[in-house]
């Protein structure tokens, strides 16, 4: 049935229909309607789950992974500072192999104090082991939600869903919703197979010492890296049995494109209609939307771009000191390969920015221009910024 | 043995297996004369690595050599020594 939703409500209602057991929560802008409609659904009996008000993101995390460890389904939810704060907890949840669910609404990190979208909370704690998904509009994060518990469960690794805040967060959009029946039959029961039990004892969060540890970064890191296939397998299930599904990226007029954009999150949206428009002009250009940054799909990224001129990797985020980390990683994605794409990496919509289709046509026509003569004068470009505020 | 995801430990009392004597620099070396026999050396090994006996056996397979007992050894009937010194 469709329900008119934003963002936030899309997620706390996948959680719902995933019926969560813990919730550890603490609010934070853009995230907090998420909490407060969990908090609605506990209290007014509609979902049987602790809700946990802890004092900190750090707490929201280390209580989720106490949680999972008990074999019960956990899931929390936060932004940016929040996102920071709990960082630590990130790499000993993944660390320790726990099925944890959390939906982030992206949103830029101080300072400047800022509470508006960008990319770069996630961005941030991308090396901690969670897998990270993101998403278009509030349909694809209410799908990308109830997957992420399965896909969670079935590979034993925490999983992030990121969405853009506010501009996915606050925006209404109709959500088709799924029964809980239908839910129920494509997640089934969480079974840990360590769950914290006096009747079979375990250790878990034991010392790795140097003869171990690299054996368990090993092991992590294999499990990421291979959680891709298992991650296109119940996106297939979840397709078959709802009509949507979102592949690892998505590939829109990209095929015979000369020049691609390559972006994540709601920005896909705003470009799918830019190359339409520039198609009808017979325009050879093309998106690539990547949905899954972690793992990173790099035969399917060189697939996907290898065949282009030129490729704009358009992002909300920066490695300060380097560049952005969808460039980064795709840079790296076609190391050895012998035969790569030009590339401009165009940094936009930091701290809420709004990103005009006229930055995105600047982006394509600078991007074609680099095609046509094969050079690329500037790598790094930053979109609408205003230089009158920045020159020297 | 094959590692478990997330250093999952499913058998209890596994440690005993990990022999931590491997770190050990020092050696206490008990002078048999002068013990005589409290137990203080056995009461304050953090690693239970000594028994009760008169005189008292170390058993160097988790002695990490901290010199605990030495320290706590009412005679000074307990030694270290540089491992590898006679």
């Amino acid at each position: 049935m469709k329900q008119i939703m934003d963002g936030n409500e899309a997620v706390a209602l996948a959680a719902k229909l995933a019926r969560v057991k813990v919730i550890s929560a603490y609010p934070i802008t853009p995230q907090t309607t998420v909490v407060e409609k969990l908090a609605d659904y506990v209290s007014n009996g509609e979902l049987d789950a602790e809700f946990m008000k802890v004092e900190s993101e750090h707490s929201a995390m280390s209580a989720c992974i106490g949680a999972a460890a008990t074999g019960v389904r956990a899931f929390t939810a936060t932004s940016s500072q929040g996102l920071m704060l709990m960082s630590e907890m990130l790499y000993v949840a993944a660390g320790l192999r726990l099925p944890i669910v959390m939906t982030n609404a992206n949103r830029s990190i101080s300072a400047p104090l800022s509470i508006w979208c960008d990319q770069q909370d996630s961005m941030t704690v991308r090396d901690s082991g969670w897998i990270q998904l993101y998403c278009e509009n509030n349909q694809e994060i209410l799908d990308t939600t109830i997957q992420a518990f399965r896909i969670s469960e079935e590979l034993l690794l925490p999983v992030m869903v990121c969405y853009d805040g506010y501009i996915l967060s606050h925006t209404l959009e109709p959500v088709d919703c799924p029964d809980q029946a239908d839910v129920d039959a494509f997640l089934p029961r969480y079974n840990y197979p360590y769950a914290l039990d006096p009747e079979k004892p375990v250790s878990i969060g034991a010392v790795g010492v140097p003869e171990y540890y690299m054996e368990f970064r090993y092991l992590l890191q294999k499990a990421v890296q291979e959680s891709k296939a298992k991650i296109v397998e119940i996106d297939r299930e979840f397709k078959r049995r709802y009509g949507r599904g979102y592949g690892i990226l998505e590939k829109y007029q990209s095929d015979d494109a000369e020049v691609v954009i390559l972006t994540m999150g709601s920005l896909s949206c705003s470009c799918k209609d830019i190359v339409d428009s520039l198609r009808q002009r017979g325009e050879k250009v093309g998106l690539v939307k990547l949905k899954s940054f972690r793992p990173f799909p790099t035969e399917e990224i060189i697939e996907a771009l290898g065949r282009a001129k030129a490729v704009a990797v358009v992002e909300k985020d920066i490695s300060l000191g380097y560049a952005g980390g969808l460039f980064i990683d795709t840079a790296a994605a076609f190391v050895n390969t012998g035969k790569a794409p030009l590339m401009i990496n165009f940094i936009c919509g930091l701290a809420g920015r709004d990103v005009t289709s006229a930055h995105l046509k600047q982006a394509i026509r600078e991007t074609q221009k680099a095609a046509e003569t094969g050079k690329v004068e500037k790598k790094i470009r930053w979109l609408g910024l205003q230089e009158k505020l920045v020159e020297e | 043995m094959k590692l478990k995801p997330g250093a999952v430990i499913t058998e209890p009392g596994s440690s005993e297996r990990y022999e931590t004597g491997g770190w050990r620099t020092f050696r206490p070396h008990i002078d048999d004369s002068k013990c005589t026999g409290c137990g203080i050396c056995w009461l304050f090994c953090p690693e239970a690595a000594i028994t009760k006996d008169k005189p008292p056996k170390v058993d160097l397979r988790y002695c990490k050599g901290c010199g605990i007992c030495a320290n706590e050894c009412p005679v000074k009937a307990i030694i270290m020594m540089e491992e590898g010194r006679k």
